[in-house]
């Protein structure tokens, strides 16, 4: 299993054009993915989860993944959360 | 039957009958839940396919932009936490599949109804929408949308919103018949936009009509003739063509002024709602914008407009009209308009209540982002600002403050605007027209917008199919109030417009002219015919004839004495 941290820093935060990106990117992977925002976990390839999540500008999220690709999968979605833009 | 003719033009063509059918889902007990995920696996599959079609035709029609809508209801589709919660239901309750896909997303739904985010409160219409479509797989209804109509068509509906206009195919559209509205209703408007022939106010069509039957309609008298005979075709194809004819004379005036045939020169343009639609204004010669409805710029989408956003879509249209007046109207929402990411009040009366200007003067963010990108847009060609529902001096004050100090601003950031740009307001509110001398003092130009001045003078609401009677822009009163602000107007020397939809009414026309309405702005399709009538008008002549026409007691008798001075030249 590996976890890594990372704070939101575009305008807007997980919101709709980024979160269908970010569904989109982590529907790739096999591994069970994670996202966690304070004491709560969503399903990382739910819209739905991710939406009602709502992470905003400034707040710290995790993203955990379990199995085969989980290096894989975390540093990408990572590199996907630090490269959005508005 | 007869309705309103509300868009004119002749169209011939199947009917296909739009409404959206009642979902009555049961819930049942069922042993085999196999079976019921299996129907989920397949409807889902079906949907899904559903939406990529509708995603590609959006695509093909209007642009990536009005598809992209499409693209999240496959993600809301096919999410899992979606899917593994109706699984779970049909399997601990043993319930139909129908029943644990409703129960699921209503749970769904009003957990982001429940969510402070505009935004995201926004999405529970998506999730609504997806649901929908997944239930109606389910159930066997057929669903109808307006994308998958592919010949010649004529649709019947109880009314049009907004998203379903944008789905029209004004290539194989050949007329909208609407049980509701008026000639100021959306569905009225947008076909007009689009020159397609359309009538409204027919109550009970849709029960007299069926899918598939042929129908001709005249949008210019407001007839139907469902299941024609041969001869009829034939008749109103021969009219279709006399209509065409007309064009071409109406070609022919193209690239001449607007000058009264005693040499008073008007001006004649357009009104427009988004940025493509100056092409139409362009192709039928209008000499500006009189009216850029910007709230087009708000609706359909899930937050507001940035400045920049706003500013390239002025911009666009003001470098198209290069010197040609573009008048650009700020936000008008509220009554009849709303935008649910504002969450605005539900209210009683809509109409006198919280909207256009006095939003903006409450929510000065919204305003001030938009003041700016009109500013800003100033420079690239001849923009004037013109404020909507102005009932006080107050709000023209307060308004010019706020404009002034965005100029301050973009001085100190050494960006560019016209630091002459008009400022002009609506004259749509009786207290406005009367006071009209006082305004005049204030701001550099009026445009009269007669929908709201009719519907405000007569206290008749323009959607309410029961009194659209009483809806009439020959009323002897509100011609005195029109006249009364061109007057004041011209003695404080400021110039006066008109952009409602009385400005393109081919009998309303002359006496405008008379009385010395400066600018006329209208549909696109109806400028030609504008000019046509202008050139062959005689202002002087109209002018002795004002009196005796607002001294008429009713609004019939307005009409008659107009229907002769019409037929006269």
């Amino acid at each position: 299993m590996l976890k890594r941290e990372i704070k939101i820093q575009n305008e807007s935060g997980l919101h709709a054009r980024p979160a269908s990106l970010f569904v989109k990117e982590a529907s790739k992977y096999n591994s069970e993915i994670k996202v966690i925002k304070g004491e709560k976990e969503y399903n990382a390839k739910s819209i739905m989860g991710l939406l009602s999540m709502g992470a905003s500008k400034n707040q710290m999220i995790a993203i955990q993944a379990q199995g085969a690709d989980e290096e894989l999968a975390v540093n990408s979605l990572i590199e996907l959360v630090s490269n959005l833009a508005d | 039957m007869k309705g309103l003719g509300t868009s004119p033009g002749i169209g011939i063509g199947k009917i296909f009958v739009y409404k959206t059918t009642e979902i009555k889902v049961i819930r049942e007990n069922i042993d085999d839940t196999e079976f019921e995920i299996n129907r989920l696996d397949k409807a889902i599959s079906k949907a899904g396919a559903e939406i990529e079609r509708l995603y590609k035709l959006t695509l093909a029609n209007m642009g990536e932009k009005e598809a992209e809508i499409f693209k999240a209801h496959k993600m809301i589709l096919e999410d899992p936490e979606f899917y593994f919660a109706v699984i779970e239901k049909i399997n601990k309750e043993k319930v139909n599949c129908e029943f644990a896909v409703k129960e699921t997303s209503e749970s769904f739904i009003t957990m982001f109804e429940d969510i402070k985010d505009e935004y995201l409160k926004e999405r529970a219409v998506d999730i609504k929408d997806v649901s929908t479509r997944l239930l109606r797989t389910l159930l066997e209804i057929e669903s109808v949308d307006l994308l998958s109509i592919n010949e010649e068509s004529i649709i019947v509906a109880e009314d049009l919103t907004p998203s379903d206009t944008a789905q029209l195919n004004k290539e194989i559209v050949a007329g909208i018949v609407t049980e509701l509205g008026g000639r100021t209703s959306h569905t009225a408007i947008m076909a007009r936009t689009l020159e397609v022939p359309a009538i409204t106010g027919i109550k009970d069509i849709l029960k007299n009509v069926k899918h598939g039957e042929l129908m001709i309609i005249d949008g210019t008298t407001g007839e139907i003739i469902i299941n024609p005979r041969e001869e009829e075709i034939f008749e109103y194809e021969n009219k279709n063509k006399k209509i065409e004819e007309l064009k071409k004379k109406l070609q022919n005036i193209k690239g001449q002024d607007s000058i009264s045939k005693d040499g008073y020169k008007v001006e004649i343009a357009g009104n427009i709602g988004t940025p493509k639609d100056i092409d139409k204004v362009l192709e039928n010669d209008g000499e500006g914008v009189g009216l850029y409805r910007t709230e087009f710029l708000y609706m359909d989408r899930d937050r507001l407009p940035t400045e920049e956003e706003q500013f390239e879509a002025y911009k666009a249209v003001a470098e198209k009209l290069g010197k040609r007046p573009l008048v650009i109207r700020t936000l008008d929402v509220g009554g009849d308009k709303d935008l649910p990411y504002l969450n605005l009040p539900k209210e009683m009366n809509p109409f006198l209540g919280y909207r256009a200007i006095r939003l903006c003067l409450d929510r000065k963010n919204i305003f001030r982002t938009q003041l700016r990108a009109i500013l800003r847009s100033s420079t690239y060609g001849n923009v004037k600002i013109m404020l909507p529902m102005i009932s006080n001096i107050k709000e023209v004050r307060d308004s010019k403050e706020i404009i002034e100090e965005i100029k301050e601003e973009l001085r100190k950031e050494k960006i560019p605007f016209d630091e002459n740009m008009e400022i002009g307001i609506m004259i749509e509110i009786p207290a406005a027209a009367i006071h009209s001398r006082s305004f005049a003092k204030e701001v550099d130009f009026f445009s009269i917008g007669t929908n709201d001045l009719i519907q405000y003078t007569l206290a008749v609401d323009r959607g309410n199919q029961d009194i659209s009677y009483l809806y009439n822009q020959y009323h002897p009163a509100v011609l005195s109030l029109i006249k009364m602000t061109i007057e004041n107007g011209h003695e404080e020397g400021i110039w006066v417009g008109m952009c409602g939809e009385a400005a393109g009414d081919e009998k309303l026309i002359p006496l405008l002219l008379a009385m010395g309405l400066d600018e006329f702005s209208m549909s696109a399709s109806s400028i030609l015919k504008a000019r046509y009538l202008i050139k062959n008008t005689s202002k002087e002549e109209m002018a002795s004839m004002i009196e005796e026409i607002l001294g008429l007691s009713t609004a019939e008798d307005v009409e008659g004495a107009l229907d002769n001075v019409l037929s006269a030249n």
